[in-house]
């Protein structure tokens, strides 16, 4: 088997006086989709923050592309490959939805130096980005928001996507929108870490699957084995997936 | 790359947003200035009046656009940015003093030449020492406010007394060239040319700062970071980079402001920076912290105001600025323009 594209061994976070990562395992596969499951206070969101450099690891190695990237500053871990989609989304509301593209294509300047034909790609899965190309990012919908922040990170062709729970608050024709979307992406071989709590939503799109309880990876395995198994979600996770379409 | 090999087959209609822009404090310098008119009585004086709040407002702006930007993007509350006034100021003294005979002759170039070069050493300067004043007093304090407020007013008296030891505690003339002396009358109305150089110099300012925020990258970046620095920093971008960069800027801008404050009231005294300060601090929190429009309106109804009440009620014109912030603040708790800052 080959090496992962990133690889988590043992990997602990405090913030402030809390705990909150007691020891994440957890490897990503070039050109799948992971998703990482688990109740609130799981530590889903914290381990992709760690990721990022967001929060400092305490302990533990973070390996991406074989380099431990534990200690490295935040835009340092970006440029090497990682785009990053927080749970709020990070949009800047201030910023009209192309200079929110300026922005995260960091080698142009101007739209005339971003590649033409990556943006019509961009915009063929969101298409309301073209429409409201020139409008304050403020304005876009909860769900327009949702496609933006997706979009903004595949502005550019990057390694890793991490997202954090996209799927939260939609409704569910922009779901559908992004289940699509994500599909697209992964027929481009883009390696992606998503955090989920809508486990349909993650069932469609995932193909591993790593669950988090207590802070720390407690199951990982196959999507298609989870989705099969009603009473290892029940176990893990508290819920079937009967009970949740 | 293709095109998407789905397509969504139920999609909500999408209305396109639309977009408000907030003009409601952009009216509030115009409607101020007319509530003056009936108070003032006389048609010139108000003129006379509204020309010297204008340009006082123009150049606090010009001081306190840098400190808006610098807490908008790392929430530093630097209460030492008057020192680089004070520095601009007493620059300009030593740049003029050596260059007398340009400022006192007839000529309008010669005497430009002086005050330009004076407002480039004061700028220079100023933004040098605020590489040094980040580095030393900034840096050890980020994300710790308590801390930043007592270290930046302890760099605040330091550099005060370093500026006594250098010129002397008194205060020393800083004289207006002899072509920017003197009034242009408009109708009965008396304005003070350097009144006006203010004021177009103020505006020069801030369209350079709004194409700068608007159109360049920088810009961008600067705006993106006042609102989100973590995501700008999780693009690939390195704040502290962008920070320091806005810091000089802002230090030079200070400077800038120094050499117009000391210019107007023609003398400069070391406690220049720590008088001025209050007013900045009104000033940004008038306008929203972080908010260049914000600033730029906060600054101009400073000045105005300031100048109406000093001719209608001195003893209201001491506090008239404070009453001003409670009442922008108890209609607009977070400034004229919130940033949504995240």
């Amino acid at each position: 088997m080959s090496e992962p594209l990133l690889k988590l061994e043992g990997v602990h976070t405090h913030i402030g006086a809390y705990h909150i990562l007691h020891g994440v395992d957890l490897q990503v596969a070039q050109g799948e989709l992971t998703v990482l499951l688990g109740r609130n206070g799981a530590g889903k969101t914290t381990t992709l923050r760690t990721i990022m450099g967001l929060w400092q690891a305490s302990q533990g190695t973070i390996h991406f592309e074989g380099t431990d990237i534990a200690a490295r500053p935040t835009p340092e871990i970006a440029q090497s490959g990682i785009a990053y989609v927080p749970e709020n989304m990070g949009i800047f509301s201030d910023l009209t939805v192309a200079e929110n593209f300026i922005l995260a294509a960091r080698g142009s300047r101007r739209i005339e130096d971003m590649d033409a034909e990556r943006l019509e790609w961009v915009f063929g899965l969101f298409p309301a980005m073209k429409r409201f190309w020139q409008h304050p990012a403020g304005l876009l919908s909860g769900g327009q928001k949702q496609m933006l922040a997706v979009a903004r990170a595949i502005v550019e062709p990057r390694k890793l996507l991490l997202i954090d729970e996209p799927s939260k608050g939609l409704a569910p024709a922009i779901i559908q929108n992004m289940i699509v979307a994500f599909r697209e992406l992964k027929r481009t071989d883009t390696t992606i870490l998503l955090v989920e709590q809508n486990f349909n939503f993650a069932r469609q799109l995932g193909d591993q699957v790593a669950v988090m309880d207590g802070g720390r990876v407690v199951h990982a395995g196959t999507m298609a084995a989870l989705a099969e198994d009603e009473a290892l979600q029940q176990s893990l996770l508290g819920l079937s997936l009967a009970a949740h379409q | 790359m293709t095109t998407p090999s789905e397509t969504v087959a139920v999609q909500a209609p999408e209305a396109l947003p639309v977009v408000r822009t907030d003009r409601l404090p952009l009216l509030l310098v115009p409607a101020l200035a007319l509530l003056a008119l009936p108070f003032v009585g006389s048609f010139s004086t108000w003129v006379t009046l509204t020309f010297a709040g204008l340009a006082m407002g123009m150049i606090i702006f010009i001081i306190a656009s840098g400190l808006t930007l610098v807490f908008g993007l790392m929430d530093v509350l630097n209460f030492g940015h008057g020192v680089f006034i004070t520095l601009g100021a007493f620059m300009a003294t030593s740049v003029l003093g050596l260059m007398t005979a340009w400022t006192v002759s007839g000529s309008l170039l010669l005497n430009l030449v002086a005050v330009l070069a004076a407002m480039l050493v004061a700028m220079t300067v100023a933004g040098g020492v605020g590489v040094a004043y980040e580095r030393l007093i900034i840096r050890p304090v980020y994300g710790q406010p308590l801390k930043q407020i007592l270290i930046t007013m302890g760099g605040m008296i330091v550099g005060e007394e370093l500026i006594k030891v250098i010129w002397g505690p008194q205060a020393r003339p800083l004289l207006l060239p002899t072509a920017f002396q003197g009034s242009i009358l408009m109708g009965d109305a008396a304005v003070e040319k350097y009144r006006i150089i203010a004021v177009v110099l103020g505006l020069l300012v801030f369209a350079a700062m709004a194409w700068v925020l608007s159109r360049t990258k920088a810009g961008l970046l600067i705006r993106a970071g006042v609102q989100d620095r973590e995501m700008v920093e999780s693009l690939g971008y390195r704040i502290r980079r962008l920070f320091i960069g806005v810091f000089i800027v802002g230090s030079a801008l200070a400077g800038l402001g120094g050499v117009m404050w000391g210019l107007y009231q023609q003398s400069v005294i070391p406690q220049l920076g720590s008088q001025v300060n209050v007013l900045l601090f009104i000033v940004i929190i008038i306008g929203g912290m972080g908010s260049v429009t914000g600033c730029f309106i906060g600054a101009l109804l400073v000045g105005l105001l300031g100048n109406y009440t000093g001719f209608l009620a001195p003893k209201v014109a001491l506090f008239s600025n404070i009453l001003l912030m409670v009442i922008v603040l108890l209609w607009r708790p977070e400034g004229l323009y919130s940033l949504g800052k995240k």
